[in-house]
């Protein structure tokens, strides 16, 4: 591996500079901000022939999505970048993308769904269409972004299903940061040649994708679709163990951040997960055992490894940057708390709504659940939601 | 197309499939399919053409075909055919291949009408067939903007204030040839061989090409089963769908032989029967003058872009 | 009465994955003659072998064998008429026959 490769990028950059070195076969992209940057960047090489790439820049996102499918049918190497409404108008063909078993990659940079319309970050559009179908693997900072960009075209080429990795609009997105990027020759060597066994450009054995399933075949076909699903976190595990061989950085489900030994933890996504370590230090320094969970592959959920996790905590704050609108709590907090039941196990989970719209989380917010949990923990009291930031 | 020779090779859309019988729609396919040949790939948008040939394990297509929406066989089809380029840039694939996509008026006139315009600007190398019923067949007859002023549709019915859709439908394929694509064209159910030239000459150009096919529908239209074809061509010599190509901006319009009143059309069609009420007379003569209109002003811009295209004459002083 | 064959669908182990038919023209499988009330019924002897019904039949159920028209696929006719509507002969080298009638005339 080349150590070495040390250089300044953005989050955008960072992702727009693993498909360069991916080099798929089409990419077909429709702007919108804080991602426009991840497909511009993308379209200058293609201007400068550093790619071999058809680029079509589509007239919505709607079309971005049906292109990439049609790509992927045809039996390219398919890759595509969007945000908040952008995603919401892509909806309904992500959810045919997975149903078609398209290894399509997707770049998502989180950004609050309208209304009221705001371009900053938070999970909302990700969360959106978390039951599409998709993989989804959340991105902590600009390396992670990259390395899960080159991880993300084997894991849904191997698992025959799409992959989202996102980053957090703005915060990760433009922020600059040093990270260390691949030599191409070992991008290009790990990502391989795409060779799908049906495809459309096949002509000498034709295929029809896209069929009408009545009450006989539907069904069937969904089982099937979701048993590849669950089946998908082990190829995540192995596409893991290839990158860190050549990246020599690990990744697994979640990451656990000094988690082993501590009585309370977070559990946050995305570039919280960065600012909760640097306060999970300062409260280790104080003598307080603190810790963290965050969950990489928020789709398929890892139920068991995270409950297996988090089953010895004395109390836990579950970190949501949207909410779910089902009037009790936010996405990430319901499937830990559905998976604690599994378990007979009623521990004391406070849900922490924050951030929405770009909502700025700072140290002391984060220290701040950290003294409300250490009280729970206590046994005192809690909401169980709490609106974190927000002027009431 | 040399009929002779296409009955020698397999059946590219085949039988088995669940379209009506006497279904226009199912024509279109396998005669575009005929002048196309094998080395084709389809994309259809969801509708009467999709639900009926591909009920899952059953495909009547024996060319590769996707469908994946209702609002975007034209952006599927840039995605197929983006890829053909970038294999053929590197030199990853040597075939020509044919790139079609075929929409009903719904997927084509309304919901796939934006998919369909960036296709056509983005200049990819494709084909856009229109199978042209007038209305939502699939759906059970409901109103579109390709419905002609007067048609009874389920959403836009006869009742006893109103008679039928009230507006008149949108020329789609005015608005293809502002686009600027090389090749446009009017082509229908019932005129096979006009049908074929005109997909062989849209495939031999290069760029984004679009075939308007006004396809009856004895669903939709309430009219005996084998008058398909009939009355595919008597819209034609009706001028309720003139026959004409547009090739870089050049009209070429096909007259019928005699044009007939607009009337001999309409009431071989349960869709217009209120239109022979004595009330409705007004209506009646509203549409007849309302086509006469249209014919003209096709004959004129036939005419304009003819004498657009001539040799520039030296102008007297 | 034959018993009705019992026909076992696969379960989802053994489906193509993603929605996929692979091969062409599986329609070929599924027979829509059972749809027709009437049948079209070739006359050889007024037949110009011109194709226009072959072209036309939405149902790709018109045969032609040697460039000449032998006949129907009944397997996959639905009995539209339009053959015959369309046929170019005067006099018609194809007539529309009720079913039952056809049947019958099979019977014998």
């Amino acid at each position: 591996m080349a150590k070495g490769n040390i250089v300044a990028r953005t989050g955008n950059e960072a992702m727009a500079e693993a498909m360069r070195q991916i080099n798929p076969d089409v990419v077909a992209a429709y702007p919108i901000t804080p991602a426009t940057e991840i497909v511009q960047i993308f379209a200058s090489y293609v201007a400068d022939g550093l790619v071999s790439t058809e680029f079509v820049p589509v007239e919505s996102e709607h079309s971005a999505m049906s292109a990439c499918i049609g790509s992927s049918a045809a039996g390219g190497r398919t890759m595509t970048g969007t945000s908040s409404q952008g995603l919401a108008l892509m909806a309904e063909m992500l959810y045919i993308a997975a149903g078609l078993r398209l290894p399509i990659v997707l770049a998502v940079v989180n950004r609050a769904l309208s209304s009221p319309i705001n371009i900053h970050c938070d999970h909302s559009d990700t969360m959106m269409v978390r039951d599409s179908g998709w993989i989804q693997i959340f991105s902590e900072n600009s390396q992670e972004a990259y390395d899960n960009m080159i991880q993300a075209v084997k894991i849904a080429e191997k698992a025959a299903i799409p992959v989202i990795v996102t980053t957090d609009g703005f915060i990760i997105s433009h922020g600059m940061e040093r990270i260390e990027i691949l030599d191409d020759a070992d991008v290009k060597n790990f990502v391989g040649e795409y060779k799908p066994k049906d495809y459309l450009l096949k002509l000498e054995e034709p295929i029809t994708a896209g069929a009408l399933d009545l009450t006989d075949y539907y069904f069937e076909h969904k089982r099937q679709q979701i048993e590849g699903f669950k089946a998908s976190k082990a190829v995540i595990l192995d596409v893991a163990k290839e990158f860190a061989v050549i990246a020599g950085r690990s990744y697994g489900l979640f990451e656990k951040y000094r988690l082993d030994d501590a009585e309370i933890a977070l559990v946050a996504m995305g570039s919280t997960a960065g600012t909760t370590k640097v306060v999970v230090d300062e409260l280790r320094q104080k003598g307080l055992k603190a810790g963290l969970l965050k969950p990489r592959v928020f789709r398929p959920f890892p139920k068991e490894e995270i409950l297996e996790a988090l089953k010895k905590l004395k109390a836990i704050a579950v970190m949501d940057r949207s909410d779910s609108m089902n009037g009790h709590e936010g996405p990430l907090c319901a499937e830990i708390k559905a998976a604690f039941y599994d378990i007979g196990v009623n521990k004391p989970v406070l849900n922490y709504i924050y951030g929405l719209g770009g909502r700025e989380i700072r140290p002391e917010d984060i220290a701040l659940v950290f003294s409300e949990l250490s009280e729970v923990a206590g046994g005192k009291e809690k909401p169980k939601v709490s609106y974190l930031g927000v002027r009431e | 197309m040399n009929i002779k020779e296409v009955v020698k090779r397999k059946e590219l859309f085949t039988g088995g499939h669940r379209a009506c019988a006497g279904c226009g729609a199912a024509i279109v396919a396998r005669q575009v399919l005929m002048a196309a040949g094998p080395d084709t790939v389809v994309a259809s948008a969801t509708g009467c053409l999709e639900v009926v040939s591909t009920i899952f394990p059953y495909t009547a297509w024996n060319v590769p075909f996707i469908h994946s929406a209702f609002e975007n066989a034209a952006a599927t089809i840039s995605g197929v055919e983006a890829l053909y380029r970038s294999w053929a840039r590197q030199k990853k694939y040597d075939k020509k291949v044919n790139f079609i996509a075929f929409g009903g008026d719904g997927g084509t006139y309304d919901i796939g009408l934006q998919a369909l315009s960036g296709a056509m600007e983005r200049g990819h190398n494709i084909l856009y067939v229109c199978y042209n019923n007038e209305a939502y067949m699939n759906t059970g007859v409901q109103r579109s903007s390709a419905t002609p002023i007067g048609a009874d549709t389920t959403t836009a019915p006869v009742g006893k204030v109103q008679k039928g859709k009230a507006q008149y439908r949108k020329d789609l394929t005015a608005i293809m040839v502002a686009h600027g694509i090389p090749y446009a064209a009017q082509a229908v159910v019932g005129n096979w061989r006009d049908l074929t030239n005109k997909v062989e000459k849209a495939l031999s150009i290069e760029g984004p090409k679009f075939i308007n096919v006004f396809q009856p529908c004895r669903l939709g239209w309430s009219y005996k089963p084998e008058l398909t074809c009939e009355m595919g061509r008597l819209a034609v010599d009706t001028c309720a769908w003139p026959l004409y190509e547009v090739t870089n901006g050049q009209y070429k319009v096909t007259r019928p032989k005699e044009k007939k009143p607009i009337a001999e059309w309409l009431k071989l069609q349960g869709r217009f029967a209120h239109l022979f009420r004595p009330e409705n007379k007004a209506l009646l003569d509203q549409i007849q003058a309302e086509t006469d209109k249209a014919w003209e002003e096709l004959l004129r811009k036939e005419n304009i872009a003819s004498q657009a295209a001539a040799p520039a004459q030296p102008k007297s002083i | 009465m034959a018993e009705k064959k019992k026909i076992t669908k696969p379960g989802w182990k053994n489906l193509p994955e993603g929605d996929l038919i692979i091969g062409g023209g599986t329609a070929m499988q599924f027979k829509t003659g059972d749809w027709r009330s009437e049948r079209p019924v070739h006359i050889p002897e007024k037949c110009i072998n011109c194709l226009t019904c072959w072209v036309y039949c939405p149902d790709s159920a018109v045969i032609v064998k040697d460039g000449k028209v032998i006949g129907f696929n009944y397997d996959y006719c639905k009995g539209c008429g339009i053959c015959a509507h369309e046929c170019p002969v005067k006099g018609k080298a194809i007539k529309m026959v009720p079913e039952r009638e056809a049947k019958i005339e099979t019977c014998k």
